[in-house]
C-alpha cells in the first residue's frame, strides 16, 4: 500500500467525533465562530446523517428536565443523578447539563423531530425525565441542523482520528487517515473538542458468534475519547465507573419504556419480584440503598442475586402490563380493543425505532408481548458516560455554578489546555443521554471559542513529530506487508497478530480478571493484578499489530484505543478499596460500601514512562 | 450475515456518484466489490443491524437475517422509509404478518436552521448562556447560583 499523501488542514476549532454531542458542538460553535472570524471543522469515522450512538434512532430522549413549567428544578435532578451514581458525582457539571438541556431538546423539536404530544398539546413523558419520541430519523435532523451550521465544506467524514496533536502541554489537534483513501490528515487547530464516544468491546460481551455485533451501546465506540485524552496527559475521572445495563436478552432491546411507561414488572422463574422480596438487601448499601428511585446499580444487583441463585430466567412481565393498562377499559370491548392494538404499536415502536434487532427476535420466537413476558439480562460492562456509567475526562465546570477546585477558566476544557471534552468523553457528568450530550457539546463548543479568543495561543508543530506520528499510524500495514507471504494462511503467523483476535484477547483479560459477564461481575485485588500482567504482555504485542487494508488499519487502532480504556478501568477498580456499585462490578475482597472512600478516583497517564498516577478528588457540593 | 445483499437487486449504485450503503454504514463494513459490482458486508459478526444500509439502498437489495448464534430463522423485518414516515413489515416465524407505520420527522428534508429561530440575547462569549438562549430555554432567563 502507499505512497501516502499528507493533508493538512489548518483551523480554529476542531471538533473531533460526529454524534450527538459533536452536532451540538458544531450548531453552537458556528455561531460563535462566525461573529468572531474564525474556523470550525468536524472530523467524523464515519457519515454525519447516521454516526454515533443514535445512528439507529431513539425511542425517547431520556433527559428533559421541564424546567419552564415549574414541575421539577435544576436540584431535583443533580439530586436524582448523584443518588443514582451512589454519591459521585460532579454536581457543578451535571446542573450545567441540567439547565441547559431543554433548550436542545426544544431545538430537536423546531428541526423536526417528532415528539409525543398528549391531547393538551404537552409533551408525553415516559417517566419524570424522559420524553417519548418517533426518533428514527433522530440523527439524521440533528446531524442536518450542525451541517447546515457549518457547512459540508467544514465536514471532513471518514476520518479515523488517532492521536492528539501536542505543542508541549497544549492539545494542538489531531492526526488520522482515511479508510478510503492513502490519505494521512493533520489537523492543526487552536482548540480541540473530543467527542468521540465511549467503548464497548473492552469486556466480552455475552455473544461470541455472529451476534458479537449486537452490543447493547453501538460497537463503533472504541475508546476513542478515553484513548485521546489518556495521551494528551489529561485528568482522567470514575475509570472504574462502568455502565451494565439490564436489557431484554440477547438482542438488547430498551426496557426504559416498559418500566416506566407501560409500569411493569420484572419477576422471576417463580414469580417472585425481586424488587420486593430482596428488600433487605438494600440496607447494606446506605444512605443510597433507601433514596428513591432505586440506583440503577442497585436494581441490576437484585436482579443477579436471584439469578446467581438459580432463579432465573428473569422476565419482563410484559403481557402483565399491557392487560393491567387496558383493563381500564374492559366494560367497552370497543375501546378495549382498539387500547390494546395502541399498546401493541407503541411496543413495537419502541423497538423498531432504536434495536430493530429485538423486533426480529421477537418474530422469530412468535413472541407477542401482549400475550408472553421475555427474557430481560445484565449485559456486558460498558464504557459510557452520558448514561448511568460515569467514565471520562475531568473537566472544568463553569464559573457561575463551580466551586473554585472545579473551575480553570474555560467549562468543559480538560486539565490539558486547549482539549475540551463532551459527551461520553467528559467523566462524572452522567444521565445526560442524547439530549444532555447535545446541550454539552453545545457548551463546551462555547467554552473552547471563548478561550481561543481570550488566549489566541500561538502554536508552534514540530514537523519530525508529525513524520513520526504518520509512520506509527501506518505502521500496522508495513507489519502485514513484510511478513504476510511467509506463511500459507495469513491469518497465522508468528510474527504478528491481527486486530479481531488481538480484541478477543483484550475481552478474555477483561472478562475473567476485571469483573465479566463470566465472573458474574466479581473480582478482586489478586485478579486484577493478574489481568494488569496479562495486559502488559498485549501492550507489548500491540507493536505487532498488522493490517491488510486501510479498513483493518481502523480496527487495529480502535482496538489499541479500547486496550487503554481497559487498563484506566483496571488501575481504577484497583484502587478503590470498596464495592460501591454492585450491580456494576463486585470486589469480593471488598464487599462492602465504605463512606470513607466517598471520593472521585482520579488518574493521569504519562506516556513517555508509560506509568500512571492514580489519586483521590473530594466532592464538593454546590446545593 | 447480518445485513446481506441480494445479486440480483444489486447494481453498485451504477448511477450515483457513490455505493449508497458503502456511504451510511456507522461501522465501514459495506463494501463494493469493483469486479462484480456487487455490494457485501465483509464483517457480518460486527454489523450492529442497524439497518441503515436497509433503508439508503435505492434497490432494495439489502435484507437483513437475524444474528444465526442466538436467533431462530424464518423472521423477516422490512422497512419503507419515505420522507416523513417509515412502514415496517414484520414476519413472524410462524407466517403471521403485522405492518406499522410511524412518523419520522414534522419539517421537509433540509430545513433545519440551526438556530431554530429563537435569537441570541447576548453576544457575551463569557456569558453561560448558549445562542439561542434564553428564548430557546421558553424561560426569561438561565438557571445560576450566583446571582
Amino acid at each position: 500500500m502507499g505512497p501516502f499523501e499528507t493533508v493538512e488542514v489548518n483551523t480554529d476549532l476542531l471538533i473531533v467525533g460526529g454524534g450527538m454531542a459533536a452536532c451540538g458542538a458544531a450548531v453552537e460553535a458556528a455561531y460563535w465562530a462566525k461573529k468572531y472570524g474564525l474556523k470550525v471543522t468536524l472530523v467524523d469515522k464515519a457519515a454525519l446523517d447516521r454516526s454515533g450512538a443514535v445512528a439507529m434512532g431513539l425511542s425517547a430522549i431520556n433527559l428533559y428536565v421541564d424546567l419552564n413549567s415549574g414541575k421539577n428544578t435544576v436540584k431535583d435532578y443533580v439530586d436524582y443523578v448523584r443518588n443514582d451514581l451512589m454519591g459521585i458525582t460532579r454536581e457543578d457539571l451535571v446542573a450545567n447539563i441540567a439547565r441547559h438541556v431543554d433548550s436542545t431538546v426544544h431545538l430537536f423539536e423546531k428541526w423536526g423531530l417528532p415528539i409525543w404530544k398528549d391531547e393538551n398539546g404537552n409533551y408525553v413523558h415516559e417517566g419524570r425525565w424522559q420524553l417519548m419520541i418517533n426518533g428514527e430519523s433522530y440523527k439524521v435532523v440533528v446531524a442536518e441542523a450542525a451541517k447546515n451550521a457549518l457547512g459540508i465544506e467544514n465536514i471532513y467524514e471518514r476520518i479515523f482520528i488517532v492521536e492528539p496533536l501536542m505543542d508541549g502541554d497544549r492539545c494542538a489537534g489531531a492526526v488520522g487517515f482515511s479508510v478510503r483513501e492513502n490519505k494521512f490528515y493533520v489537523f492543526k487547530a487552536k482548540a480541540t473538542l473530543v467527542a468521540m464516544g465511549g467503548a464497548v468491546h473492552v469486556f466480552r460481551p455475552r455473544s461470541t458468534g455472529e451476534g458479537l455485533g449486537r452490543a447493547w451501546y453501538p460497537p463503533w465506540n472504541s475508546g476513542s475519547s478515553a484513548y485521546f485524552t489518556i495521551m494528551a496527559g489529561a485528568e482522567m475521572t470514575c475509570q472504574e465507573v462502568r455502565f451494565i445495563p439490564v436489557r431484554f436478552k440477547d438482542a438488547y432491546g430498551p426496557v426504559g419504556a416498559w418500566f416506566l411507561l407501560f409500569k411493569s414488572r420484572a419477576t422471576n422463574a417463580f414469580g417472585g419480584d425481586y424488587m420486593v422480596e430482596r428488600t433487605d438487601e438494600l440496607e447494606k448499601w446506605l444512605p443510597y440503598g433507601k433514596v428513591k428511585p432505586i440506583p440503577a446499580n442497585l436494581r441490576n444487583w437484585l436482579g443477579m442475586l436471584d439469578t446467581m441463585e438459580g432463579k432465573g430466567p428473569i422476565y419482563m412481565r410484559t403481557e402483565e402490563a399491557i392487560q393491567k393498562i387496558a383493563e381500564q377499559y374492559k366494560d367497552d370491548p370497543k375501546a378495549y380493543k382498539k387500547k390494546i392494538k395502541e399498546l401493541e404499536e407503541e411496543a413495537w415502536e419502541d423497538f423498531l425505532d432504536m434495536t430493530i434487532s429485538q423486533a426480529i427476535l421477537w418474530a422469530a420466537t412468535n413472541t407477542f408481548p401482549e400475550q408472553a413476558p421475555s427474557e430481560i439480562a445484565a449485559a456486558e460492562p460498558y464504557f459510557i458516560g452520558s448514561h448511568s456509567g460515569a467514565s471520562g475526562a475531568w473537566v472544568s465546570g463553569p464559573k457561575d455554578l463551580a466551586p473554585a477546585e472545579y473551575f480553570w477558566g474555560y467549562p468543559n476544557m480538560s486539565t490539558v489546555k486547549g482539549l475540551f471534552c463532551a459527551g461520553d468523553a467528559s467523566g462524572a457528568s452522567s444521565h445526560k443521554f442524547s439530549s444532555g450530550s447535545h446541550a454539552e457539546g453545545r457548551i463546551a463548543a462555547k467554552g473552547a471559542i471563548e478561550y481561543i479568543v481570550k488566549e489566541n495561543p500561538q502554536l508552534n508543530y514540530d514537523a519530525n513529530q508529525i513524520e513520526e506520528l504518520k509512520k506509527k499510524v501506518y505502521k500496522p500495514l508495513e507489519v502485514y506487508e513484510a511478513h504476510y507471504k511467509e506463511t500459507t494462511d495469513p491469518d497465522i503467523n508468528p510474527n504478528y497478530i491481527r486486530p479481531k483476535m488481538f480484541m478477543f484477547r483484550l475481552q478474555k483479560i477483561m472478562d475473567e480478571y476485571a469483573g465479566g459477564v463470566s465472573s458474574q461481575f466479581k473480582t478482586s485485588k489478586p485478579l486484577l493484578e493478574k489481568g494488569l500482567q496479562l495486559l502488559q504482555f498485549l501492550k507489548e504485542d500491540s507493536e505487532k499489530l498488522a493490517a491488510a487494508d486501510l479498513h483493518e488499519l481502523m480496527r487495529c487502532w480502535e482496538n489499541i484505543h479500547r486496550m487503554y480504556q481497559a487498563e484506566a478501568h483496571v488501575r481504577a477498580i484497583l484502587f478503590r478499596e470498596e464495592t460501591r456499585w454492585p450491580g456494576y462490578y463486585f470486589r469480593a475482597d471488598k464487599p462492602s460500601i465504605d463512606p470513607n472512600w466517598e471520593k472521585f478516583v482520579n488518574m493521569t497517564y504519562d506516556r513517555k514512562t508509560d506509568t500512571w498516577n492514580v489519586f483521590t478528588r473530594d466532592i464538593i457540593h454546590i446545593f | 450475515m447480518p445485513s446481506f445483499v441480494i445479486v440480483d437487486k444489486c447494481d453498485g449504485c451504477k448511477a450515483l456518484d457513490k455505493t449508497a450503503c458503502q456511504y451510511i454504514c456507522p461501522n465501514d463494513l459495506m463494501v463494493l466489490n469493483k469486479e462484480t459490482m456487487k455490494a457485501y458486508n465483509r464483517e457480518p459478526e460486527l454489523c450492529w443491524e442497524c439497518y441503515n444500509c436497509v433503508k439508503i439502498c435505492p434497490n432494495q437489495a439489502i435484507e437483513v437475517r437475524g444474528y444465526a448464534d442466538f436467533v431462530p430463522l424464518g423472521a423477516q423485518v422490512t422497512p419503507m422509509r419515505s420522507s416523513d414516515s417509515i412502514m415496517w413489515t414484520v414476519k413472524f416465524r410462524n407466517g403471521e404478518l403485522k405492518r406499522f407505520k410511524f412518523p419520522i420527522r414534522t419539517t421537509p428534508e433540509g430545513s433545519a436552521v440551526p438556530d431554530g429561530g429563537w435569537e441570541t440575547a447576548t453576544d457575551d462569549i463569557s456569558s453561560p448562556l448558549l445562542f439561542t438562549e434564553p428564548g430557546s430555554l421558553k424561560m426569561d432567563s438561565l438557571f445560576t447560583l450566583n446571582k
